[in-house]
């Protein structure tokens, strides 16, 4: 029954455009939210019949019954928690009924697409969600329409249309060698000939493409840009799991399921992944608006997901996988607590502020348990998952790889806490004095998500047994 | 059989095609380079016996999106001698490098050495469209659904202050 995750959201989408126009506005918020929670439940639930039964009616509507795994539940469960609090996000920070009645459809539509790049089992279904997850991007950027929205979002179109064509090439070439594009038959085919040009360029380009869209270190260019310009939902969203989805879970799925390890892919895992979490560290040092720097500590974490994925071992990707359902939970916090910020405070200038912890202490305090997670420091979420991909690299005998890691990791310190220096703590800045925390909107996610954060850390034992040890399966 | 000569004159064509169309200033001219790309593509497809998808090529992309281009080009104001001028030698600057970048791009095709000649396995170059579409491809047709969602939805909000816009009284 997996397949109702892209059929109920269509559904959905379709019903909320109905005819009762006051009602179904009222309605929107509720049903975006319904649709998450049940997805994040069923995502805790490994054992429910819902992953594993056949819909009769369903499998002969869409002649689609993908098998889940593992690895599809975290991200299940990610796109679930990180949709949940993207509509708490729009619920605060878009005014106008009629606009977030629009913003949440839109929503609804890249959940689905997510879901779908997760589902597929195809390369031509996994390109088709990927276009819907990234047209729904582009117009939650340029959503509010300024002049740094419409080119954030157009970086991001060029981009992804050079990323687009690359993968399209990739799919032409492996259709020729392949005579399919399904996973298994992709797999057969490079396994019967590795060493064909043809295979070797369709691979190269699709690596590029992902590259680009998960904004990878050297094709970076437009992640800043989208994610500083886009609105706080936006924002949330496309930090905390678009990327994640439709870059870095696309790489480990087709590195783990249908291209396979060798010795040349590896080694371009780990420069990528290297440079990425170093270059995108050092960016984020130079910044001073909020969500600029926000936007290249992603870069960097990525970097470390790249990297673990890199190691070619089991523990190296479990530690990616885990990572990168770290990075969802704390990215969306830090992009949450931007979003109280930016919309109480009405800039995002960090030179301008100072110790608004005063005036929000909610948001102050999860940030701070959100930096520490993002910098690796024990007991929290990201050490652990931090910890696992260094094991690995170790392990696997990459210790420069690994020493760069826990360098990356000391320069997320320094920028974060530059950034809690600048904007929380010290001295309240001028003209803050009638500074007020969010409302209830913003708070319910940051704390939820501070909570997971913490719960993630302390229950390491429980998640790892449950979620992570099972992924060594796909190797 | 087609002379391998015309596959090239139409490839070059395609391409001088392509670059006037991204250079070229005037918006009106850059829908029409468009239309003359894909009528190049069409031509190429008809002769490498795809008939189906050079009528799609043709009708959407040749048809359909240049009428949408030139309706939304209509609506625009042109820039004025002096503006058209200075925005043309920035252009120029802007992408002097294409016409190098593709011609590194066919080097290095070649130099790779690629056969792309296979012939595709029977059981796929069999199928009928049709069939391909609705018993195969059905998912894919969902995907297009949301597609279209997400473009209708794309319309709706980021023209919709505009049209406000228009219509609010000037102070």
């Amino acid at each position: 029954m997996p397949a109702l995750l892209i059929l109920i959201p269509l559904l959905a989408i379709l019903a909320l455009n109905l005819p009762w126009k006051s009602l179904m506005n009222r309605l929107a918020f509720w049903v975006g939210l319904a649709l998450c929670l049940v997805q994040t439940g069923l995502a805790l639930q490994p054992q429910s019949r819902f992953w594993h039964s056949p819909s009769l009616w369903l499998g002969n509507l869409l002649l689609f019954e993908p098998s889940v795994d593992h690895l599809s539940l975290v991200m299940f469960l990610a796109i679930g928690i990180v949709g949940a609090v993207t509509l708490f996000v729009c619920r605060y920070s878009t005014a106008c009924a009629g606009n977030r009645f629009m913003v949440i459809n839109v929503l609804i539509l890249a959940l689905t697409g997510m879901n779908g790049v997760v589902l597929a089992n195809d390369l031509f279904s996994l390109y088709v969600f990927l276009e819907i997850t990234a047209v729904a991007s582009y117009i939650l950027i340029a959503f509010e329409k300024g002049r740094d929205a419409f080119e954030g979002a157009f970086k991001y179109l060029i981009l992804s249309a050079v990323a687009t064509v690359m993968i399209l090439a990739a799919l032409a070439l492996l259709m020729l060698t392949a005579g399919d594009l399904s996973f298994a038959a992709i797999q057969a085919a490079i396994a019967s000939s590795p060493h064909s040009r043809v295979v070797l360029a369709a691979i190269a380009l699709l690596m590029v493409g992902l590259f680009i869209k998960g904004g990878l270190v050297p094709f970076h260019g437009w992640l800043p840009d989208a994610y500083s310009a886009a609105p706080a939902a936006a924002s949330v969203l496309l930090a905390g799991i678009v990327t994640k989805t439709t870059g870095i879970y696309t790489l480990i799925r087709l590195v783990t399921s249908v291209i396979g390890y060798n010795d040349t892919l590896q080694t371009l895992l780990l420069f990528v992944g290297a440079a990425s979490m170093l270059i995108g560290a050092l960016a984020a040092l130079g910044q001073s608006d909020f969500k600029r720097m926000l936007a290249y500590s992603s870069i960097s974490q990525v970097g470390y997901m790249v990297l673990g994925l890199g190691a070619g071992t089991v523990l190296g990707m479990v530690g990616a996988i885990f990572h990168l359902f770290n990075h969802a939970i704390f990215k969306s916090l830090l992009f949450v607590n931007a979003a109280a910020v930016e919309q109480q405070s009405g800039t995002r200038d960090m030179n301008r502020m100072g110790g608004l912890a005063e005036k929000m202490p909610v948001t102050g305090w999860t940030s701070v348990v959100a930096f520490l997670s993002t910098a690796g420091i024990p007991p929290l979420a990201g050490f652990w998952s931090k910890l696992i991909i260094i094991v690995a690299l170790w392990e696997a005998g990459y210790t420069t790889y690994a020493a760069l890691a826990v360098l990356a990791s000391l320069l997320t310190l320094a920028y974060f806490l530059s950034m809690q220096r600048r904007v929380f703590f010290g001295k309240l800045a001028a003209g803050f004095e009638s500074l007020k925390e969010g409302n209830l909107w913003i708070l319910v996610p940051a704390c939820v998500l501070a909570l997971i954060t913490i719960g993630i850390g302390v229950g390491i034992p429980w998640l790892f047994e449950t979620f992570m040890l099972p992924i060594r399966s796909l190797l | 059989m087609t002379s391998p000569l015309l596959f090239v004159a139409l490839l070059m064509l395609l391409l001088l095609a392509g670059v006037w169309t991204v250079m070229t200033l005037n918006l009106l001219k850059s829908a029409i380079g468009l239309a003359i790309t894909s009528v190049l593509l069409t031509l190429l497809l008809f002769l490498l016996d795809a008939p189906l998808a050079g009528v799609f090529e043709l009708s959407v992309c040749a048809g359909l999106i240049t009428v949408v281009f030139i309706s939304a080009i209509s609506l625009t104001k042109p820039l004025t001698g002096p503006e058209a001028s200075e925005r043309d030698r920035s252009r120029v600057k802007r992408f002097f490098f294409l016409p190098i970048l593709i011609a590194g791009a066919a080097w290095v095709l070649y130099a790779l050495g690629l056969r792309l000649d296979s012939p595709l396995p029977p059981a796929i170059a069999e199928m009928d469209v049709r069939q391909v579409l609705w018993n195969v491809r059905r998912l894919d047709l969902v995907g297009q659904i949301l597609i279209i969602l997400a473009g209708v939805f794309g319309v709706v909000i980021l023209f919709k202050d505009r049209s406000d816009k228009k219509e609010a009284p000037k102070s």
